[in-house]
């Protein structure tokens, strides 16, 4: 049982961090919905009822029509692809060849790394010039004779959000590798070694035994993933700039509130975008904690 | 058959070197144009080695962005100690020392590291506005040179840090047998005892995964530092980014400074990297 003088003394200490979370979180949340509901519009605050004329306006609004579109194709773009060759480099690196960890800490390192600094780069690697003015990797593809490669990149029209997804996968596949090494290495090697004997093939290994075990693993790569690409902001803004074939709604946020002094737009854009990485995440901290318990 | 498999195991390298060379490709650009000498700078030859190790381009880079590089030293380094050090204690009180509704606070200070901060934008900008200026006029009336936008900054990253390195701490101290703590409740000593000398001792590896993840973080934010600092107080990030969307600086120039930028968190990765691995797996609260 705690002594008295200590249950006060442990309040007494968390209640601190407790609190800004209250305030700098929920109080703020509380703010923005306040502000979302609002006409304010300028630098002066202003807080005249509006109700949810700001979120009606975002439903008809084609800039954030474009900003749902994008997220979409980024979204998927980025998070198919991270699963996908972070479980392949997880599946090859799970071999015991020699030389693994260096190939692990290559393949993880763009983590360490802001998303401004792999935008910079990337955003001349992905020069869409043509003709004379080819260069980055249009240029490589030409000196290695794969023409048929280059594009347009982040120019592309519809499409070009994409390139920035090939960005972030370069940035976060490590990620995903990381996930599926430690759930592949948490698998008893009696399972594996019962399949070998039973005749399996290593492919019928790893799609019968590993990869349904590996589902929570997955999991958590999707929701993960999933809420990252809600939030992308830095990469584009580094790449390309505030530009609207690239708008996504994090930066039409930013643009509309302090450029354009929108604020009741922006934080009903703020609110939408907590709602949706709200939908991901509660379940799946709740899913977490539970599964933690239990264990 | 042992033989067999051995030998088609080693056709994986060819894959994975590839991967090797796409995860290297940007570096290999950064370092490259890095070390040319401005004559030889031309997008036409951007793949080709440089001709020798020049530091033209970083020095210019250097001389540039010096003053933040300096500001975000400045402002990650007591945004990393003092939300480490907060969040240890918290781990502590909610995985050993659990007063009532301890496991309903928990999961509510976690919503707090996934959320959009687009979200609480607005309000963050005008609070901090509002602290800000007299604080400001304050340092000013006695003559103080003090970066109040990037200790603001350092504020928001020490807040909104804290859910992550409470729940590492808190996975570390749970995973401890409770014995631990009842051997020395029976020789008397009190909670902050029992901090101090049982656990605080055996934290230092949580501490090094907790440190390194606030500094990475709060080094390579752009968000928040590009609206809570002004101009002479930004952080290497939003410099960078204004260097690479001016049109007067080279292109080589800004691949210096993007190496510039990188180094810190690089150097820390590089020799740390496996307290780096661990911290990077409880964000995904899989820690």
């Amino acid at each position: 049982m705690l002594r008295d003088k200590d249950r006060y003394l442990s309040i007494l200490l968390i209640s601190p961090s407790i609190l800004a979370v209250l305030i700098f979180v929920y109080g703020f949340i509380a703010w923005s919905v306040r502000v979302s509901l609002s006409k304010w519009k300028g630098l002066n605050a202003d807080y005249t009822w509006n109700g949810i004329q700001n979120y009606l306006n975002l439903f008809s609004d084609p800039r954030f029509a474009v900003d749902v579109r994008n997220t979409l194709i980024f979204t998927g773009v980025f998070v198919i692809g991270s699963i996908l060759l972070g479980f392949l480099l997880a599946v090859m690196l799970d071999q015991g060849l020699k030389g693994e960890s260096f190939f692990r800490s290559l393949f993880l390192f763009p983590m360490a790394i802001s998303y401004i600094v792999t935008g910079v780069v990337w955003r001349w690697l992905m020069n869409p010039a043509s003709g004379s003015r080819t260069s980055g990797l249009n240029l490589l593809f030409s000196n290695l004779h794969l023409d048929f490669l280059q594009n347009a990149w982040h120019t592309t029209p519809y499409w070009g959000i994409a390139a920035i997804a090939l960005a972030a996968i370069w940035q976060m596949s490590g990620y995903t590798m990381a996930l599926y090494l430690a759930g592949l290495r948490s698998i008893p090697v009696e399972l594996r070694e019962a399949a070998q004997i039973d005749g399996a093939t290593e492919f019928q290994i790893y799609r019968y035994i590993m990869l349904p075990l590996l589902s929570p693993v997955t999991l958590s790569a999707l929701i993960i993933l999933g809420h990252m690409s809600l939030k992308v902001f830095d990469l584009i803004i580094a790449i390309a700039g505030k530009q609207l074939p690239l708008d996504v709604p994090a930066i039409y946020m930013w643009q509309t509130t302090f450029d354009g002094l929108f604020y009741g737009r922006g934080a009903a854009i703020g609110i939408l975008l907590l709602l949706s990485v709200a939908v991901l995440i509660i379940p799946y901290i709740r899913y977490t904690l539970k599964t933690e318990t239990e264990a | 058959m042992k033989m067999k498999s051995r030998l088609a195991k080693n056709w994986l390298y060819v894959p994975l070197i590839l991967m090797a060379v796409f995860y290297l490709i940007p570096m290999y650009v950064m370092l490259v144009t890095g070390f040319k000498s401005f004559a030889e700078i031309d997008l036409k030859t951007m793949w080709n080695l440089p001709s020798g190790i020049h530091f033209d381009n970083f020095i210019e880079a250097f001389s540039k962005l010096s003053p933040h590089l300096w500001n975000s030293f400045l402002m990650v380094i007591p945004a990393a100690l003092i939300s480490s050090a907060l969040g240890s204690l918290n781990g502590f009180i909610l995985a050993k020392w659990k007063f009532r509704g301890a496991d309903v606070i928990f999961p509510f200070i976690l919503f707090g590291m996934f959320i959009p901060y687009q979200s609480i934008l607005i309000p963050l900008v005008v609070f901090m506005r509002t602290i800000t200026m007299p604080v400001g006029a304050f340092f000013q009336s006695v003559g103080i040179d003090f970066p109040v936008s990037l200790a603001a900054l350092a504020l928001a990253h020490i807040i909104y840090g804290i859910p992550i390195t409470t729940l590492t701490f808190r996975n570390y101290y749970a995973s401890l047998p409770q014995e631990l703590l009842e051997a020395a409740k029976i020789d008397g000593a009190d909670m902050l005892g029992i901090y101090r000398w049982i656990l605080l001792p055996i934290s230092l590896p949580s501490f090094v995964v907790v440190l390194i993840w606030q500094f990475t973080s709060a080094w390579n934010d752009f968000l928040f530092a590009v609206v809570l600092t002004g101009n002479s107080d930004w952080p290497i990030t939003v410099a960078l980014n204004n260097m690479a969307g001016s049109q007067i600086i080279a292109w080589n120039v800004q691949m210096a400074g993007s190496l510039l930028a990188a180094l810190p968190t690089l150097l820390v990765y590089i020799f740390l990297g496996r307290y780096f691995l661990r911290g990077l797996l409880a964000g995904s609260l899989k820690g």
